[in-house]
């Protein structure tokens, strides 16, 4: 149909690139997949209801569960979320609001860059020194700490980022009926950026539901059942890494059974948070 | 030059008309940062006439309607000196209350802005802010607005749909009977009908004529047709000054200025 010979060249060029960017994807995701699948081999044997009913065994014991794990590791996140979320939601306020052309939102947006890509068993170690050992031991509310100290880096940048993709001229539009500037921002900006908001503050619980590093120095962990803050608190990253490498074939078995539960878990969340910021951007 | 011209058409268009300046620019000079962008502009704005704005792109006149309002106040580095008084008060005074100034002096933006929320809600929210009505009260009041802005048959039935719902046509409406609603002195059209189809358009002038009974009208255009259509009195600007400033119908038919025959014309701009 065609012989135009540069044409043909481009196309065959176009063709091998495509190829090369589709196999690029496929090898990705492949891995993705054998985790998940590893994940799911490995973890489904052990899924049973005495896992969410029981708490974790003695070493060589058989049954048992991760009952103080799990709930420890949602206490945890739940005040963590509930201390950091507020703290992300203002400061990025702050800076995409009030604070837009000022020279301190610079400083702030490249401290909390820093922040955000802090490893994350510095900010463990970092909560150990300020709280854990003034305080005179491990304990759970350490651990939220720590991971409160997490999620305030990832909230205020989608917080940002979400403000600031408001178009202006809708604040405009808001303060040229005589609105002030906190109405503006409470009623329209926040409004009109609410699923992005929403969808910040899910994937923040997503990164801090498998943190592991800051735990460890913080909250420890608990064979027994507790959910008093002040003593060291189960959680799901660091049994599982506690589990794990043990020669014991019922701890082995939990902890892949807590790995799934929490990469099941943090899937449901992305999946969640992609499906509100799907319907926010449809309306 | 055009300094002199324009304190004398103002006189002249003033005694011309005879009505009640409801704002009077006084030597308006505005800066973006260090760059000048109006040099002593003076001129008034009749109550219950249409002023319109034309010029060329860049040459101030939606600058020019955001000092109205102070919108400029928005973003560092505006700055405005002169004077603008609106019913003889200074609204560049710097103690100035910019949300009461508002709530006086409404604005229609080019593209239409409906807030995230419904029909309903878009009208009665800014009511809300400055007076307390009870429901029958704020429905009467979001109808009133409605029916003023030539959009009540339109969405009477569907009230709670959410404004960004209507076509674009219908959302430059509701944001004039929004603005409509919370009973303003002053409102300023800057571009209203640019992102509009000309049967949307050739609505909301008919609806500008009508508001102009109760309202002072000031409307920047760049087509040449809509401001001799719509307006009372035109402010040809250029380059930042106010060259030429006189009732539409003797500006489009009789220029004083050789550049705003130029303009008008469509030899240039």
């Amino acid at each position: 149909m065609n012989d135009n010979p540069f044409y043909t060249v481009r196309k065959r060029k176009s063709t091998i690139w495509m190829t090369l960017c589709l196999a690029a994807t496929v090898f990705g995701l492949a891995w993705l997949v054998m985790i998940l699948a590893t994940l799911l081999w490995n973890g489904v044997a052990g899924l049973k209801p005495s896992v969410f009913l029981q708490s974790t065994p003695p070493p060589g014991s058989q049954g048992g569960g991760l009952a103080n794990a799990i709930v420890g590791s949602v206490m945890m996140t739940f005040i963590g979320v509930a201390i950091g979320a507020p703290i992300g939601l203002l400061a990025g306020t702050y800076m995409a609001e009030y604070g837009r052309y000022q020279k301190l939102t610079t400083i702030i947006r490249f401290i909390n860059d820093i922040l955000l890509s802090a490893p994350s068993i510095i900010i463990g170690l970092f909560v150990y020194t300020t709280v854990v050992v003034p305080m005179g031991g491990f304990s759970g509310l350490a651990g939220a700490l720590a991971l409160a100290v997490i999620v305030i880096p990832v909230v205020v940048r989608t917080t940002e980022d979400m403000l600031l993709l408001v178009p202006n001229p809708i604040r405009e539009a808001a303060s040229a009926l005589g609105f002030p500037r906190s109405h503006v921002i409470r009623h329209i900006s926040y409004r009109a950026a609410r699923t992005g908001l929403v969808t910040g503050i899910l994937l923040a619980v997503a990164r801090v539901s498998g943190e592991t590093a800051p735990l460890l120095f913080t909250a420890l962990s608990n064979q027994f059942w507790s959910v008093d803050l002040t003593k060291t608190v189960a959680n799901l990253p660091v049994t599982i890494n506690n589990f794990i490498n043990s020669a014991d074939g019922n701890w082995k078995q939990l902890a892949w059974t807590g790995a799934l539960l929490i990469t099941s878990a943090v899937l449901g969340l992305s999946i969640a948070a992609r499906s509100i910021g799907g319907k926010g951007s449809k309306s | 030059m055009s300094q002199v011209s324009t304190a004398e058409q103002i006189e002249a268009g003033a005694s011309a008309f005879g009505p009640h300046v409801r704002v009077a620019i006084k030597n308006l000079d505005f800066f973006y940062g260090t760059s000048q962008a109006l040099r002593a502009i003076s001129l008034p704005l009749y109550a219950n006439k249409v002023t319109a704005f034309i010029g060329p792109s860049g040459c101030g006149k939606s600058t020019l309607l955001r000092v109205l309002n102070r919108m400029y106040d928005l973003y560092p580095n505006q700055r405005a000196e002169g004077e603008v008084l609106l019913d003889g008060e200074n609204i560049l005074a710097p103690d100035l209350d910019l949300n009461l100034l508002r709530a006086r002096v409404g604005m229609v933006f080019q593209k239409p802005t409906p807030f995230p929320m419904s029909i309903y809600d878009n009208i009665a929210f800014g009511v809300r802010l400055y007076e307390k009505l009870s429901r029958s009260e704020m429905d009467e009041r979001v109808e009133q607005s409605l029916t003023r802005a030539a959009l009540w048959k339109e969405v009477k039935d569907k009230l709670t749909a959410s404004g960004l719902s209507l076509s674009g046509g219908q959302q430059q409406r509701l944001c004039i009977a929004r603005t409509v609603a919370v009973k303003p002195e002053v409102i300023l059209f800057d571009e209203p009908c640019s992102a509009l189809d000309p049967i949307s358009t050739a609505r909301i002038e008919e609806l500008i004529d009508e508001l102009k009974h109760d309202y002072t009208i000031a409307i920047v255009t760049h087509n040449m047709q809509q401001a001799s259509r719509v307006s009372d009195t035109t402010a040809f600007m250029y380059l930042g000054e106010l060259m030429e400033f006189g009732k539409t119908n003797e500006m489009f038919t009789r220029p004083q200025n050789p550049k705003t025959q130029d303009y008008i014309t469509g030899r240039f701009g």
